[in-house]
């Protein structure tokens, strides 16, 4: 941490969940480093991957099961139409504050220089295409290419 | 505190933020610019007008509302003020840094 007084320069973020709440809190700490002036990259994997899937990425949710902070029982979040009913109660709020729809957003990542990468393996696995991810995804690359990317001083990796 | 910048004294806070419009004219916003390492072209003199108007309507200011501004777009937002460019625009036209996180 002494190089450069511990410095960011740049974020490197690997998305690994398609739940509304942690692509959002991916794209607006993308975002809100760019905002400052630090670089910024997203490695979407597995199912990150639903984030810059054109098909999927405008229909997320967020989780209600196995999510304490929702304050209502496992059971009843696990019942039909649940996950429905939360996530448009969030994206109403989100609306509120000003927060744009995931396709909104990834242009406003792209737009604001956030470069984006899709991890070999798990496009792979789910059997996509590069033509099925939105455009500002680059490259499909692997995990050891994303290393290389971060090399560097005050390069800081972020899992979620 | 105070600072003095092109000869007059103006009021800034400790991000180096004005903290009195009023003190504000062309010639700071031109030195405030230089401090930034930027020269001020006619589009980024529409851009920080733009932002002073905005602010003066009591607007929350945002990267996604720039880019709908149809004043200028995401991409050359970035371009013309390329490092933190809502920070250093709201900087250089002697306006609050926005609190947006987006």
């Amino acid at each position: 941490m002494s190089e450069n007084k511990g410095e960011i320069k740049k974020m490197m973020i690997i998305l690994s969940k398609a739940t509304l709440e942690n692509v959002y809190a991916a794209f607006v700490l993308a975002n809100g480093a760019r905002m400052e002036g630090i670089e910024s990259e997203i490695f979407f994997t597995f199912f990150g991957l639903e984030a810059v899937h054109k098909k999927k990425m405008n229909s997320l949710h967020i989780a209600t099961v196995g999510n304490p902070a929702m304050h209502i029982p496992t059971m009843v979040g696990g019942l039909p139409g649940m996950e429905a009913l939360a996530t448009s109660m969030m994206k109403k709020e989100m609306a509120k504050l000003d927060m744009p729809e995931v396709s909104e957003f990834l242009e406003i990542l792209s737009d604001s220089g956030v470069r984006m990468w899709g991890c070999k393996l798990a496009v792979d696995m789910f059997h996509y295409k590069k033509e099925d991810l939105f455009e500002g995804v680059e490259e499909i690359i692997t995990v050891g290419d994303f290393y290389k990317r971060s090399e560097g001083e005050g390069v800081h990796m972020l899992f979620i | 505190m105070e600072k003095v910048i092109a000869g007059k004294t103006i009021h800034v806070n400790e991000e180096g933020f004005m903290t009195d419009f009023k003190e504000w004219d062309n010639t700071i916003g031109e030195a405030l610019a230089a401090e930034n390492e930027l020269s001020l072209s006619p589009r980024h003199w529409e851009v920080l007008t733009y932002l002073q108007n905005e602010w003066k309507n009591e607007v929350p200011l945002s990267i996604r509302k720039i880019g709908k501004s149809g004043v200028v777009d995401i991409k050359e937002f970035y371009q013309l003020f390329p490092k933190a460019p809502l920070k250093t625009a709201t900087k250089i036209a002697g306006i609050p840094k926005p609190a947006s996180c987006i």
